[in-house]
């Protein structure tokens, strides 16, 4: 034999030892690239999750070494809480009011930018900022611009007569006005998300069909509620759920625009959670507060699980 | 209709195109354009009412970052930003690449199951998970450290980054794998030195959301960490720089800009794929 | 195609049983039944094709000779050896794709080395038997270049040169001239059949395209429904099928078939002409009603309908333009066949009946 052919006839001889034969088998091999990243996954969100779901039951607090069961004792004191109800009203309020804006406002901004014109590409970093950026800095952007003596708002609206000599809206100390500020801070920051999600899904209709409907004498009204809305509708609901689980679940707006201020009228489950769990030192309370947004995590995930059998993507 | 009425209709859409992405533009981009204008304005200037505020009435100055840099620890939230990002990445790339390949590749039911599992994973918010961080990080002794949000970011960014490469993973036909395996690699092989470095598009898109997550994330750091040295960007600016009044707007817009600017330049050329990883392929 | 003495030379060691068999092999995936039991043996040197529609489970085979696949039941020898259970890196076969997976992250030579750098070859030798594929494909300028830089003839050469560098014993061949567009294939077919002259490696190929089949296959074996319905020469399947299956598949246009009452009567259409000028010998007539005749350059089409039957019956008759026989749409001819012309398949199960002729 050459040695040429010994080294190519050498891998037949080196058998099915144990590596090997684990190398090949996918039967092993899947289950063991996966182990890793799934028990990771369950240590840091599965248990943290039903940790919380037990917490929700006990009196477990920052400092205490001890922790009792107490029922629902919790719950009881949550419901009690006018707090909370606002919080819950709030949270609402919020989510719904700037998720409709948002699918909206998206849609109109996709379509604008479906088509192609100079210098696009700027437009579209732009346009994108708020949702890169870190939230936590684009908020501050507008607890700035929401400033209650320097308002930059204010100043334009006074210069081109929109407010009166008089009016000078304390945008994050009125309640209403404060609700306001947080819901166009949350528009802002998932606005871009949104539309570039139907933006893509917009992309993705061959031309033939735009081009089809035309000649069968569709206007472009009748062309866009008839072809292209039924046929980005799938990707839309994406949208809109991510929307609606940062929106719902979102801390950092509140915190850094309000605090939940003035006197708790902004407090979201999100914020009135921290601020009872964290900086209260009542983790029972916190965590039972914080799974109330569990109903509409289960209800989106439901929707998507739906979404996914019906179009095989997920 | 007339030559000429089909021209004004032409320029009427022309100027609803132009007028619709004028706004939006100013809504979206607005707050950081006011970011550049407070940044470089004199602090007598930012506090004169009477002052038009889109004007510099006094010079640009460069007083505010030289605040920051000088007095704030703002160099060392940037520097403790980069170290868990970093660490996160590994992490998550040790994880989520052979995660991602092992779900791209199982046929069958338990296969789809595990991905979609994985999938809702993402779902679960930090608002639900701080609250039994808040006493996991305190029993682990990790309060005040910046390893307690190595440990805990990737709970986030794992599930999103399997997401992310299980589509690159699928687009690559399968023909190719054979090959190599007739070629004389093992299974596991083909995955090594063939599969890998032609996804290196793929796990490149995977850090750069990893860490971009990371510089995002702010409730998990507002709540472990407390001493200011130990700040990532995110959590020192709104935390450190606002009290009570705002009287360091200069720096604090400053700041937000140089922390938020070059990583939104940097995704937004992977922005596209960053879609399509939230749409999972519902979009061809 | 000098540098093949190389390779004749190299053969001699791992030829001795360049035999390839598959034994009572099954493979089933969830519900269906992909491949039902075949037992096949592709001798030392052939060039074996398995031919079938799509779904017929001819690739299944394939990849599971390969070692892609494994089993349900059965066995895998290579020369010799049964190798069921070993990974494809442990056959010794080579692969080409009907996408050629070419690896598009290394250039030309890096996926022509590839298979050797796998089993570990001194770097001296690698360049060696790279340098001598290149040359016997033609290919040695596109050495540094990327795959997507080449057309698809050029990537099948590629694909061809990477499987013949490591001189396996034997070769697969999934297809792999699908992808070329109608000219090219013609003359990739006539390389391919010189190529494997000149290895005199066991290849086996899979193909759907009965005209590259019969071209190309010392034997051919004509899958349908996971089941191995014949194996033979192309002179064999084609003039002596063993069911209505293969004798319907093979030929353009298929077998003309009369229904009787427990059989069917076949005969090609090239054998059904008119009665004047198959006289010689035994022969049966059929009286031919002409709907449509189609000139074809070589050949006349003719389409039409034997009557006197219960059920109206289509036939078609070929005709070779040299036949200067007058035949025009709506005339009723007789046309004969010669008796050994005529096949029988049973009703029910499809088999031949009678009338075998060598």
């Amino acid at each position: 034999m050459t040695s040429e052919a010994a080294a190519l006839a050498g891998k037949e001889h080196s058998g099915p030892g144990f590596w090997s034969s684990f190398a090949d088998n996918e039967r092993w091999l899947w289950p063991a690239m996966l182990a890793p990243a799934v028990l990771y996954i369950v240590l840091l969100v599965g248990f943290p999750f039903f940790l919380s779901i037990y917490y929700s039951f006990t009196d477990v607090t920052v400092g205490g070494r001890d922790l009792h069961f107490v029922g629902l004792q919790n719950f009881n004191r949550i419901l009690e809480s006018s707090t909370f109800w606002l919080a819950l009203k709030n949270t609402i309020i919020l989510t719904v009011i700037s998720q409709v804006c948002i699918l909206v406002m998206a849609s109109i901004l996709a379509q604008a930018l479906s088509v192609n014109f100079r210098g696009k590409w700027l437009v579209r970093l732009l346009i994108l900022l708020p949702w890169v950026a870190p939230i936590a800095l684009g908020s501050i952007g507008w607890l700035w611009i929401f400033d209650s003596i320097y308002s930059v708002i204010n100043w334009t609206g006074r210069a081109i007569g929109i407010l009166g000599p008089n009016d000078w809206p304390i945008w994050l100390g009125q309640p209403n006005l404060a609700m306001a500020s947080i819901i166009i801070v949350q528009i802002w920051r998932i606005l871009p998300l949104a539309t570039v999600i139907i933006l893509a899904g917009l992309t993705s209709i061959p031309q033939d069909l735009h081009d089809a409907a035309a000649v069968d004498g569709a206007g472009p009204f009748r062309r866009y509620f008839q072809i292209t809305a039924p046929l980005i509708r799938p990707i839309t609901l994406v949208a809109v759920l991510f929307g609606i689980i940062f929106t719902f679940t979102d801390l950092i707006v509140v915190f850094v625009l309000t605090r939940g201020g003035p006197y708790d009228q902004t407090q979201v489950l999100a914020t009135w959670a921290y601020f009872t769990g964290i900086q209260g030192g009542d983790l029972a309370g916190g965590a039972a507060i914080s799974l109330f947004l569990f109903p509409v995590l289960v209800a989106v995930a439901i929707i998507f699980l739906r979404f996914a059998r019906r179009t095989e993507v997920l | 209709m007339t030559p000429f009425s089909a021209r004004a209709g032409k320029a009427a859409q022309a100027t609803g195109h132009a007028a619709i992405l004028v706004f939006f533009v100013t809504f979206l981009a607005f707050p950081f354009a006011w970011m550049v204008i407070t940044t470089f304005k004199t602090t007598q200037d930012l506090h004169n009412v009477a002052n038009n505020p889109y004007l510099f009435n006094d010079p640009p100055t460069l007083d505010h970052l030289r605040t920051l840099f000088a007095d704030t620890a703002f160099v060392q939230w940037l520097a403790n930003t980069a170290m868990v990002g970093a660490a996160v990445v590994i992490i998550t790339l040790a994880l989520a690449i052979p995660a991602g390949y092992a779900l791209s590749r199982m046929t069958g039911a338990l296969g789809q199951s595990l991905g979609v599992g994985i999938f809702l994973t993402y779902l679960v918010p930090p608002t639900i998970l701080f609250i039994p961080f808040a006493r996991i990080i305190a029993a682990l002794g990790l309060q005040d450290s910046l390893w307690s949000l190595v440990l805990v970011y990737p709970s986030f960014t794992v599930p999103f980054s399997i997401w992310l490469l299980m589509g690159f993973f699928k687009a690559i036909p399968r023909d190719i794998e054979d090959a190599a395996m007739i070629d004389g690699l093992s299974r596991f092989g083909a995955f090594l030195r063939v599969v890998m470095p032609i996804s290196l598009a793929g796990i490149l898109t995977s850090i750069i959301f990893t860490f971009t997550l990371v510089t995002q994330e702010f409730v998990y750091g507002v709540i472990f960490i407390t001493a200011s040295s130990n700040y990532t960007v995110s959590v020192g600016v709104p935390t450190f720089l606002v009290r009570g009044d705002v009287y360091f707007s200069g720096s604090m817009m400053g700041a937000c800009l140089i922390a938020s600017v070059p990583i939104a330049i940097i995704y937004n050329f992977f922005v596209d794929r960053f879609v399509a990883g939230f749409t999972g392929g519902a979009v061809k | 195609m000098e540098a093949s003495a190389a390779a004749v030379e190299c053969n001699e060691n791992l030829n001795d049983m360049a035999t390839v068999e598959v034994r009572s092999i099954r493979k089933e995936f969830a519900e269906t039944c992909a491949v039902d039991g075949i037992d096949l043996l592709a001798k030392e040197g052939e060039f074996l094709v398995l031919l079938g529609p799509s779904g017929c489970g001819k690739t299944t085979l394939m990849r599971m000779i390969a070692g892609l696949e494994q089993p349900t039941a059965g066995d895998i020898v290579i020369g010799g050896k049964v190798v069921t259970h070993l990974p494809p890196r442990a056959r010794n076969i080579a692969m080409v794709f009907q996408s050629y997976a070419l690896y598009p992250h290394m250039t030309v030579e890096g996926n022509i080395s590839f298979p050797l750098r796998a089993a570990g070859m001194p770097r001296d030798q690698i360049e060696r038997k790279v340098a001598w594929a290149a040359k016997m494909f033609g290919i040695e300028r596109f050495l540094n270049r990327k795959p997507r830089q080449l057309s698809g003839g050029e990537r099948q050469r590629v694909a061809l040169a990477r499987a013949v560098v490591r001189e396996p014993v034997a070769f697969l061949l999934d297809e792999p001239l699908s992808n070329l567009d109608a000219k090219l294939r013609n003359s990739a077919r006539d390389e391919l059949k010189h190529l494997q002259r000149e290895l005199a490696t066991t290849m086996i190929y899979v193909s759907h395209d009965q005209a590259e089949a019969m071209g190309l296959g010392d034997r051919i074996a004509i899958l349908n429904q996971g089941k191995l319905c014949q194996v033979g020469t192309p002179q064999e399947i084609y003039r002596n099928p063993v069911d209505i299956f293969t004798a319907t598949f093979i030929g353009s246009p298929p077998m003309n078939l009369l229904e009787d009452k427990d059989s069917y009567t076949g005969f090609r259409p090239e054998d059904f002409l008119p009665k004047e000028i198959g006289a010689d010998g035994n022969t049966v007539s059929f009286p031919f009603r002409v709907t449509r005749v189609e000139y074809l350059g070589a050949d006349r089409l003719v389409y039409g309908a034997i009557e006197g039957r219960t059920a109206a019956t289509h036939v078609i008759s070929k005709m070779p333009t040299m036949l200067r026989t007058e035949v025009k749409a709506g005339q009723l001819y007789d046309f004969s066949v010669r008796q050994e012309d005529i096949a029988r398949f049973d009703r029910s199960t499809g088999a031949r009946l009678y009338g075998a002729r060598q």
